[in-house]
């Protein structure tokens, strides 16, 4: 990973990789990187933020974020991904991972393309995609974080993950295997698509979600979650801090506030209709 | 005018006719009711009554269609200038994109021989195949509301198609198309049509990175050169382009590109309508020279006159104070609202307090898109600094904490004309720039106090307020 503490003395940083924005960036999912980043630097963490490009090696990291991105993109990021080969290297060494959508499916054993065919993933998650046959899931998601769910690290109290809240928009359907623990389940919006209700999936230090919002500015503790595991990954390269609790209050307000729509999206009866009719596409 | 272009109502069928006055009386009763500008609801009868109307209306007449992510209503309201300076045009200017808007516009003016329609992104290929327009003008391709219409690769392959297809009408459309947009180029070089490539530029290159013809890697650079590394899908040589506020011509030749609307967006939007107009015209490809079209350069001159374009960059009188409303949609059309707001903010002698003191609304309705993600492609950070930036609308939590991680000041401000008075109150207590001004004309748009920058919804709900 990383060569340690710089010689001249400055601590070394705590390193965030957003993952091929340039194929991986269509949902908004790069402010993942810019929340984990901020929130490290707000608490006097040395922190580098690096969008790495598609057409360079991928840079070292302790925590990347791969976002959501178009069929193509998809295919080519994770061919690029495997190609490098540095993802896979990093996780070993410790370093944490974020997939969302797109990014979560390339994480996974396989991922459908284009047309609707199998192909490899990374297998950094004992997950398999296929494509839906209930057209696309898009709306907003509530998830109950699921037992045994990812805690926050003891700097933070230690606890559970509160409530999952984000938006959905994607055509897969999810399984995850015995390896992978589900992250949430579902109580509005579609997640992992299986019938079992899951949403997500985490497996030691790895994460995947279907949720844009981005998911980590709205649900700041599994951002911490990802910063704890990850500050642990830079304290052993020399990276010097720890984390506090920081004031939420503008994110706790919008957490409020999209839980309260989701309880009158879930009461208004279209919804229901959509869901049973497996949601046709819509423009 | 030739027997061809002769006004719509003389030539429909019974059917048709029970059609257009199924239209033209929903119009008048929607407008009655107070429900909104009656354009959407009498189109939509109409197409239930007879879903070939719009097509007996269209293809009478002489049509541009206009369509892209950003710029639609602007260049269709620019393109309508040129096109007929004395208002005998048949257009869609409420915004109204989508087929009923589109019929809605054709009955309200029977007897005008053209028509600029602004179309939906989505719905290209469907009215291009209704209405047989003589010009079909591609703006640009980007993030837009992705939750409801489609990824911008897919609609790019849909103009693609749509194009390439061999044309219903008797010829196929003369296609006018930015050719600094990666996207546009790959959808326009398949058209059957001759293509005119104009230099509109492109503030918004990362939907353009992957090639849309092979999935490579677009290289943008040196200057406004770019090239796909594997395809050679490359910049088509342009006809005219934008460049200092000109319009530049392979020729040498440089017209200044002077308007009432402020931007070099809407100068791009501009250039893109001066190309189109002469093409809509002519009866001949040389159709500068035949009587009653417009040369380039004429047609710039009638555009310099619009000043309104949908309440958008209008000026409104609040307490004494000028505030101006902005509409921004997505993260292209953020991005080129704040160059406008950088580029004021530098120049001595602009509006420069009206660039300094911003509220900012998101709304995240059906017509916004419902996911607002779309918040963290927008280049906040570039507000940091600024004093008094009020988040406002429906979505202002979202936006409040985006304005956070951004690192800008900001307060929040649930309702939007509260949020205005919070910006202008602000701007009096903080003694900004423009504080030692004599008290300004409200209509005067040249020194707005507070500049109000808003998506879809957010920006009608204020604009009704006034």
């Amino acid at each position: 990973m990383t060569s340690g503490a710089d010689p001249a003395g400055a601590p070394a940083a705590l390193r965030v990789v957003v993952v091929y924005p340039d194929l991986l960036g269509t949902y908004g999912d790069g402010g993942n990187g810019t929340v984990l980043a901020r929130r490290a630097a707000w608490r006097g963490i040395p922190v580098e933020l690096l969008l790495a490009p598609s057409d360079e090696p991928l840079p070292a990291g302790h925590l990347y974020c791969l976002g959501g991105g178009e069929d193509g993109p998809q295919v080519r990021a994770a061919t690029l991904l495997s190609e490098d080969g540095g993802l896979a290297r990093a996780v070993a060494g410790g370093a944490a991972v974020l997939g969302v959508c797109a990014g979560f499916q390339v994480l996974g054993r396989t991922y459908p393309d284009a047309h609707g065919r199998p192909l490899p993933g990374l297998g950094l998650l004992d997950v398999e995609t296929r494509r839906s046959r209930r057209g696309r899931a898009v709306g907003e998601v509530v998830a109950e974080p699921a037992p045994g769910s990812p805690r926050l690290p003891p700097a933070l109290g230690g606890g559970g993950l509160p409530t999952l809240t984000g938006f959905e928009n994607h055509a897969g359907v999810t399984t995850l295997g015995t390896m992978a623990r589900p992250l949430g389940r579902v109580s509005l919006g579609v997640g992992n698509g299986d019938g079992d209700g899951t949403e997500g999936a985490w497996q030691g230090r790895v994460v995947g979600s279907y949720l844009h919002g981005p998911l980590l500015a709205r649900n700041t503790a599994l951002a911490d979650v990802l910063l704890g595991w990850a500050l642990s990954a830079a304290v052993a390269d020399g990276c010097v801090g720890d984390l506090r609790p920081l004031d939420d209050e503008e994110e706790a307000d919008l957490r409020a506030e999209r839980l309260r729509a989701a309880g009158h999206l879930a009461r208004r009866p279209e919804r229901w209709v959509r869901q049973v009719l497996g949601r046709p596409r819509g423009g | 005018m030739t027997g061809r272009h002769r006004g719509a109502g003389t030539t429909l069928g019974p059917r048709a006719a029970v059609g257009v006055a199924a239209v033209a009386a929903a119009n008048r009763a929607s407008r009655r009711l107070g429900r909104g500008s009656g354009t959407v609801a009498g189109g939509r009868i109409g197409l239930v009554l007879d879903p070939g109307l719009l097509g007996e209306l269209g293809r009478s007449r002489r049509v541009a269609l206009v369509t892209g992510t950003n710029g639609k209503t602007t260049t269709t309201r620019l393109l309508s200038a040129a096109v007929s300076p004395n208002g005998d045009v048949a257009t869609n200017d409420t915004g109204a994109n989508m087929p009923a808007g589109h019929l809605a516009a054709l009955v309200a003016r029977p007897d005008a021989p053209n028509a600029v329609l602004e179309v939906d992104e989505v719905y290209l290929g469907t009215v291009v195949e209704a209405v047989w327009p003589r010009v079909v003008v591609l703006l640009n391709l980007s993030r837009d509301q992705l939750d409801r219409t489609n990824e911008v690769r897919m609609l790019a392959a849909r103009w693609r198609e749509s194009l390439g297809r061999p044309p219903a009408g008797p010829v196929a459309p003369s296609v006018v198309a930015n050719a600094d947009d990666p996207l546009v180029v790959w959808a326009a070089s398949g058209a059957v049509g001759p293509c005119t490539w104009v230099g509109a530029g492109q503030v918004w290159r990362q939907d353009a990175v992957g090639c849309p013809a092979c999935g490579g890697r677009i290289r943008f650079g040196p200057g406004s050169a770019w090239a796909c590394d594997s395809c050679g899908l490359e910049r088509p040589p342009c006809a005219a382009w934008l460049e200092d506020g000109s319009l530049v011509r392979p020729d040498g030749s440089r017209l200044p590109v002077r308007l009432s609307i402020p931007g070099r967006f809407n100068q791009a939007n501009a250039i893109m309508a001066a190309v189109a107009a002469p093409l809509l015209l002519a009866d001949s490809a040389d159709g500068a020279s035949t009587p009653g079209v417009p040369t380039v350069e004429e047609a710039l001159d009638r555009m310099a006159l619009v000043d309104d374009v949908a309440g958008r960059f209008a000026v409104l009188d609040r307490h004494g104070a000028g505030v101006r409303l902005a509409l921004a949609k997505n993260p292209a059309g953020w991005t080129a609202i704040f160059d406008l707001l950088e580029e004021e903010r530098m120049t001595a002698d602009g509006p420069a307090e009206g660039a300094c003191h911003l509220v900012l609304s998101v709304n995240a309705r059906v017509a916004d898109g419902a996911d607002t993600s779309w918040l963290w492609d927008v280049p906040f950070e570039r507000l940091a600094g600024l004093p008094a930036v009020v988040a406002t609308g429906e979505r202002h939590r979202d936006l409040a904490v985006r304005l956070r991680y951004a690192g800008v000041e900001h307060v929040a401000v649930a309702d939007p004309l509260a949020a205005v008075d919070a910006a202008l109150a602000r701007r009096g207590s903080t003694g900004g720039a423009g504080s030692a001004r004599p008290v300004v004309s409200p209509t005067d748009a040249r020194w707005p106090a507070v500049t109000v920058v808003a998506n879809y919804t957010a920006f009608t709900a204020l604009r009704s307020r006034w």
